[in-house]
């Protein structure tokens, strides 16, 4: 479904990306491992469209999408829940929500109801203003929010970072009923245990290399890469 | 809002007059009382014009963070274009209303072209240059008019209708001014159910805060901007054809309005539409009060005010979303 391959990508003068790359099958859930620093966040960024990479190239469904703009990628069914977040500060939970809704192409798709009903807590706030969420309301507005434009492939950025164990217990159990639903998932995360319980295929990038690939099982046996890059 | 207070002051002082006060006192007095109700409707009215341009210039801060130096040309735009309506039409009520309904409509369409043809391109430029842009642009379109209008003073009559004055609580209140007075609150409650009863109006807001995030979810940011544009100099326009029938219409009449309102959008906190209303007030208010109490530095207490308020509140009296 996503074929990223050798793509280099900088900031302003600072090459971060050395030749990235990676895919993703339909119904998959890859992880993209590393630490802080190691690029996660800026691979996203590139998918999405918010960096361009100079080098290499993106293909999504087949299509080539490095330099298209990221509402045109969004509309081809890409969702993106960032890892700051970005919940529209001065716009009620509800509202979020209501600007993010795009008509489902079959036809049966996410309204705010069924988003409540995966985030119940949700619905308790609805009009409350979204710069006073705790962290952990705001990461489900978030992925709520990416979930209302009916993506078929869903990028989490560090979900789970900085929830409390009991929070990220819930939105594992959230993305693994996606998954069933046909939803494909591409995640990076630093709290290696709980991609680990997720992901189907895991990556490791460090310094903006991809050091590792391979299966999850793989990456529980490589005690020498979780080591060096991933100081578990 | 200050002044309100002193006014309300008087009012109490009046109604029970003191037995000390002999009767020359008095008679000064009502003339005072006379005087101040009757600035204070021309300071509010003035209120609601600037109030009305500003908040087109507000909202264009806010969701676009471009500082439109051309907002006071759009503003005479829609003066020109009302006068010539009206001055077609007639002195009467059709004519008005098709001016104040169609001159803000030209102005929304020379926003148009604007934005499309040119200020879309140029998002990504840093502010400054962005200044020197819209300053070029409001320079071309000062120079349309003088092509189209000539620099020749021009004037209209409000209709028959809203012609004269009409007593109210024992005070003769220009029909006209009543009007502006009516008006000023109806954009600004339209402009209110706009941003958080629409979604158009929703996704803006959420776009003058973080507008990469916007366009992840779909939306094609470009054209919120140019509904946005549109939008303020709609309101431009709208001010402008208001305005029309108070005053003479001539070139030039862009520069008190851009000094102004920029400042009142300075104080109120940028792109915030309440900020645009209560800056007005002062500027406003605080114009036509200070005319009363020292007429010959009159025109100093709404920068006196805005000194104050910026070194007070640098960031504005509201919430600015910058």
């Amino acid at each position: 479904m996503l074929e990223v391959d050798g793509i280099h990508t900088y900031y302003g003068l600072s090459h971060i990306l050395f030749g990235v790359s990676l895919r993703v099958e339909k119904g998959q859930i890859v992880c993209l491992l590393g630490r802080n620093g190691a690029g996660k966040t800026t691979t996203m960024k590139s998918i999405i469209g918010l960096v361009r990479p100079k080098q290499g190239t993106i293909r999504f469904k087949g299509d080539e999408v490095v330099g298209k703009a990221p509402y045109t990628l969004a509309r081809k069914g890409i969702g993106y829940v960032p890892d700051e977040r970005k919940i529209f500060a001065d716009l009620t939970v509800g509202e979020n929500l209501e600007i993010a809704e795009r008509k489902a192409r079959n036809g049966v798709g996410w309204d705010r109801a069924r988003v409540y009903e995966v985030f119940p807590v949700l619905k308790t706030i609805e009009s409350r203003r979204g710069g006073y969420l705790s962290g952990g309301e705001q990461r489900m507005l978030a992925i709520g929010r990416a979930l209302m434009g009916n993506p078929e492939f869903l990028i989490l950025d560090e979900p789970m970072e900085g929830l409390a164990p009991l929070m990220v217990r819930l939105i594992e159990e959230q993305i693994l009923r996606l998954r069933e639903t046909g939803l494909t998932v591409l995640m990076t995360e630093q709290n290696v245990a709980s991609a680990l319980r997720l992901s189907d295929h895991s990556y490791v990038i460090d310094d903006g290399h991809i050091r590792f690939q391979g299966t999850v099982e793989e990456l529980k046996a490589n005690d020498e890469v979780r080591r060096k890059y991933l100081l578990v | 809002m200050g002044r309100n207070g002193e006014c309300g002051v008087f009012l109490a002082f009046s109604a029970h007059p003191s037995l000390l006060i002999r009767e020359s006192q008095r008679m000064e007095l009502t003339l005072n009382l006379d005087a101040l109700s009757s600035q204070l409707v021309i300071g509010l009215s003035r209120t609601m014009i600037l109030f009305i341009v500003s908040a087109g210039l507000s909202f264009v801060l806010g969701v676009l963070r471009v500082p439109n130096v051309a907002h006071g040309s759009l503003y005479m735009i829609g003066a020109f274009t009302a006068y010539t309506i009206m001055a077609a039409l007639g002195n009467n009520l059709a004519g008005f209303w098709l001016a104040l309904l169609l001159a803000p409509l030209v102005v929304a369409l020379v926003g148009l072209i604007v934005e499309r043809g040119l200020l879309s391109h140029l998002y990504q430029r840093e502010h400054l240059m962005l200044i020197l842009f819209t300053f070029a642009i409001g320079l071309i379109l000062n120079d349309l008019v003088k092509f189209a209008w000539g620099a020749e003073y021009r004037s209209v009559m409000p209709p028959e209708i809203l012609e004269g004055s009409l007593t109210l609580f024992g005070l003769a209140i220009p029909r006209y001014n009543l009007f502006l007075l009516v008006s000023g609150p109806i954009v600004a409650v339209g402009l209110w159910l706009f941003a958080t009863k629409t979604k158009i109006g929703k996704i803006s807001r959420a776009a003058a805060v973080d507008r990469d995030m916007v366009g992840v979810l779909g939306i094609n940011v470009s054209w919120v901007f140019a509904a946005s544009f549109v939008i303020g100099c709609y309101l431009a326009g709208l001010g402008g054809a208001l305005v029309a029938p108070t005053l003479s219409i001539t070139l030039g009449m862009d520069h008190t309005v851009i000094i102004e309102t920029f400042l009142i959008v300075t104080i109120g906190g940028l792109g915030n539409i309440w900020g645009a209303m209560i800056g007005s007030l002062i500027f406003g208010v605080g114009q036509s009060m200070g005319l009363l109490i020292l007429p010959q530095y009159a025109v100093v207490f709404p920068y006196a005010a805005v000194v104050i308020v910026l070194l007070l509140r640098p960031t504005g009296l509201l919430k600015s979303v910058w």
